[in-house]
């Protein structure tokens, strides 16, 4: 099928971006969006003109590398999807296709479609973790876990920390991405220790990136590539709350 | 050159406790004092890197992805082994040596393969400990399941996503220690050289990936864990971004490259659709606990899998291998699949495939059950396919997935380079000539929390007060080669992408020295690779500057050391003519069509030498000497 796309190019993070259009002929549906790119690409570098630049890994939905905004959806049309994981049979023969960098103020553009999604990883730093040396921990079978805890652990634990979530955000919150993490360790034994310091220091720090608030918009549920559910924030939320209400309460007592 | 492994005396249940007893260690005072470079983040260079910063080591860790939480490690589907025998069924620590000194045909160390063993029983429990969600019994202890290989039940997992969760757990680690400022974490950014001072390796040259700038870093010890090379090969199971640049230029500064023919094809991976495919992909192998792989009998069958009666299906690793049937090793399973394709009885297009069918096993547990167990797999599977593989059997078929081969280490994973180290897979220790499944994350994992943090502290108590910083000479030199080979691959200018000659280089070397090898093919490769080369160096473009993000100049380095890699790998597979493990010479089989070994004349590790561009790389041999385990010809019948 033939295809026409319109790119977002931008040289550099200070350098003024626009949409760019070219034609993409004889794409196979088999292809996967990224090659479909890849194509594109090798055709652009015989010609002279420089390749389109984006982030991409493993190529099989995993490792979160890759993003983009697929006529203004996070990762495409396909639900529980990721780009590199979309394929080329999700479009017909003369679809016009724009593609942009995801949008965020948190994100910054580095070159045409790749972003700086740092800010993720200084969510996860602020404590999105269980503190345990290596060395220290008891036989693994000693902390029994039920099957449905584990269960609802993992769910959360999938997160691959594309950035979908955020890109998706009309406030560009990143709500979904720090609830996962809160809720994968929040429902685990062995995460309780450090449960209420650690939604205290990744709230702060999510609130201290710039990304938005949560106005329940479910956008980042529906467009998460691994279908992440926004009960998850209300856990968040409710940890939090808690935790809250708790050191007013301990201030009071004195 | 002489190779000394440094294998403690002893027993050999007793061999890693008498040494972990007579290595030096560094007070917690003085660790402060001492840098540690680690290149790579996924579960060697992840896990190593937080365990030196909590023992109180400056650490400095590299990776070329944009988060250490992306490093390809992530992708690992099924499983990680650990001789708990949680489920009674007769495991214990000496027999997952055992399996896996078989599985690896017996071209392993028995030594190290022992202390992996033994180690496995810790890692589960940190990563328990961690919060990695592994999946549970309904009373709450931890579940297994069976892999390839072994007839116990022994590998721990969490869905398909074990590599991901296990990454996850080892990141948040490594997070906790970027957080304390133990560790400084330099996201996208690239080594690409080594220095060394005094035969010592002192640093890394890399290049921030952003900002294009060439930097030097000093350190007290440099630990190289950046994961396999199946990438040599273009079409692989690998991230796009996995590279051999780390491992190949230490090497070219003095480190033995050992055993670089043994690779591993996986056996069920996604077979190829077309011209434009960019990487292959796995289906774990845990989905052959419960799927039957088969091919028609006859050849001119073009009915659909349903329409095909059990009687004329050919169940052909059932058939051959009666007692471990489904799960033979990872080598039988991918070399009978290419046999029967060989013989034109493959399914799908191009003939290159064989079935996978859970039909049976959605009757016997029901699919909620296959569902549980294999759910994400059938989604991935149906997104790149079109396919459902529940009520339609997958199509696979056998593709490079993992390299047994890497820098040869001694039994404290340090090079011959002194205070350079190689973990994971980056290094060649545990796997022999081919590597078990769930045996990987196990390796990864043993080396960076539990082997490393001890073993470099042995070298560093050696070297107290003895740093370098980035103004000596030898920071100079190296920048400059590592410049002036930038910009060469910018000033080449000419009409082919870069691309274009690692496809070419793939096929040539899948072709000569992929699932089987001969003499005649290996000798044609080692004239043709050089030819490419030089078309590579006459001919690739590389448009835009190193001024900056650059993804094409990035590809290109690694390409151009992919290129005299896969003559080395040609070069080792051409000296050693006996078969074994995922090294096939189709010169050394037995009547029925079974790897051959020769253990009389093979039984070494293979550790090449560079001696300059000009020159012919010399080869070194480590004796392999067994005392534990009985060299048997392997049978899976």
């Amino acid at each position: 099928m033939d295809l026409v796309l319109h790119v977002w190019r931008q040289s550099g993070p200070d350098a003024e971006g626009r949409m760019v259009r070219y034609e993409a002929p004889g794409v196979d549906p088999d292809m996967s969006f990224l090659e479909m790119l890849d194509v594109v690409n090798e055709r652009l570098q015989a010609e002279g003109e420089e390749p389109i630049v984006f982030d991409h890994d493993c190529r099989e939905g995993i490792c979160g590398a890759c993003g983009m905004m697929i006529n203004g959806i996070a990762h495409g049309p396909q639900g529980g999807t990721t780009a590199c994981q979309l394929h080329m049979r999700h479009f017909s023969d003369g679809d016009e296709i724009w593609i942009e960098p995801w949008r965020s103020a948190a994100f910054p553009v580095l070159k045409d479609l790749m972003v700086d999604r740092s800010a993720l990883d200084r969510i996860i730093q602020a404590g999105g973790y269980i503190s345990v040396n290596t060395g220290s921990a008891p036989d693994a079978n000693e902390v029994l876990v039920p099957k449905t805890d584990a269960e609802l652990a993992f769910e959360a634990a999938a997160c691959i920390g594309c950035g979908a979530c955020v890109a998706q955000c009309p406030n560009g919150a990143a709500h979904l991405f720090t609830a996962a993490k809160v809720s994968h360790l929040g429902l685990l034994p062995q995460g309780q220790p450090e449960r209420r310091i650690r939604v205290e220091r990744m709230v702060a720090q999510m609130e201290a990136e710039a990304f938005g608030s949560c106005t329940n918009h479910r956008e980042c549920e529906i467009v998460c590539p691994k279908e992440i559910s926004i009960d998850y924030i209300a856990r968040m939320n409710r940890d939090f709350l808690g935790t809250k209400l708790r050191g007013q309460l301990q201030a009071k007592a004195g | 050159m002489q190779l000394n492994a440094k294998i403690p005396e002893g027993p050999i249940d007793r061999k890693w406790e008498r040494h972990r007893f007579e290595l030096k260690l560094v007070n917690p005072a003085n660790k402060r004092s001492f840098d540690i470079i680690v290149v790579g983040t996924g579960l060697a260079g992840g896990s190593a890197a937080a365990s030196l910063a909590e023992l109180g080591y400056n650490v400095k860790a590299f990776c070329f992805q944009d988060s250490p939480r992306r490093a390809h490690s992530i992708a690992a589907q099924g499983g990680i082994n650990a001789a708990k025998n949680y489920q009674n069924d007769g495991d214990s620590v000496f027999r997952l040596f055992y399996d896996t000194v078989k599985g690896g045909d017996y071209r392993s160390r028995e030594a190290n393969v022992h202390r992996l063993a033994e180690l496995s029983l810790n890692i589960i429990d940190q990563c328990a400990a961690q919060g990695v969600p592994f999946a549970r019994e309904y009373g709450g202890t931890l579940d297994n399941r069976s892999f390839g290989g072994a007839q116990v039940s022994r590998t721990f997992y969490a869905r398909g996503q074990t590599g991901q969760q296990l990454l996850l757990g080892a990141y948040q680690a490594l997070a906790r220690q970027i957080a304390a400022r133990r560790v400084k974490m330099y996201p996208r950014c690239e080594m690409l050289d080594v220095v060394l001072i005094d035969g010592r390796a002192r640093g890394i040259i890399a290049r921030d990936l952003v900002t294009g700038r060439i930097e030097r870093h000093a350190a007290d010890a440099v630990v190289l864990a950046t994961g396999g090379y199946s990438n040599v090969f273009f079409l692989s199971t690998n991230a796009k971004g996995s590279n051999a640049t780390a491992i190949w230029r230490a090497h070219r500064r003095g480190a033995l490259f050992a055993n670089p023919c043994f690779t591993q094809i996986h056996p069920t991976c996604i077979p190829v659709s077309g011209e434009h495919q960019s990487k292959l992909t796995l289906m774990s192998e845990s989905l052959r606990n419960d799927g039957r792989i088969w091919v028609p009998k006859d050849a001119d069958d073009e009915r659909p899998a349903a329409q095909i009666p059990g009687e004329e299906r050919d169940y052909f690793l059932e058939r051959k291998y009666p007692s471990f049937g489904n799960l033979v090793p990872r080598d039988v399973a991918s070399r009978n699949a290419k046999e029967v394709c060989d013989e034109g009885r493959g399914v799908g297009p191009g003939g290159l495939g064989v079935y996978l069918d859970f039909a049976d096993a959605i009757q016997r547990v029901g699919r909620d059950t296959i569902e549980a167990r294999y759910g994400n797999l059938f989604e991935m599977y149906e997104k790149i396919t079109g396919e459902d593989p529940y009520t339609v059997p997958m199509r696979i078929y056998p593709a490079l997935h993992y390299t047994m081969g890497g820098l040869w280490v001694d039994y404290n994973l340090m090079t011959n380079i002194e205070g350079l180290y190689a973990i994971g897979e980056a290094n060649f220790s545990d796997h022999g000539a081919n590597r078990l499944g769930a045996s990987a994350l196990m390796q990864g994992l043993a080396d960076g929390y539990f082997v490393l943090p001890y073993t470099i502290g042995d070298y560093l108590a050696q070297h107290m007060g003895d740093h370098v910083d980035t103004d000596h000479p030898a920071f100079d030199a190296v920048e400059s080669e590592v410049q002036a080979r930038v910009d060469r691959l910018l000033a080449v200018g000419g009409s082919r992408t870069v691309d274009s000659f690692h496809r070419e280089l793939g096929k040539l070397l899948w072709d000569s020295c992929g699932m089987a090898r001969e003499e005649y093919g290996l000798k044609k490769a080692l004239e043709e690779i050089p030819r490419l080369r030089a078309e590579f160096w006459r001919d690739v473009t590389v448009l835009g500057s190193g001024d900056g993000i650059n993804q094409a100049l990035e590809k290109a380095g690694r390409v151009a050391d992919f290129f005299e890699l896969a003559e080395l790998m040609c070069r080792d597979a051409l000296e050693r003519t006996e078969s074994c493990g995922g090294h096939f010479r189709v010169e050394s089989q037995t009547p029925e069509g079974e790897a051959l070994r020769d253990d009389d004349n093979f039984s070494y590790v293979s550790a090449w030498e560079h001696r300059g561009d000009d020159a012919e790389p010399v080869q070194h041999r480590e004796p392999l000497e067994f005392e534990n385990v009985k060299l048997t010809q392997r049978s899976y019948k």
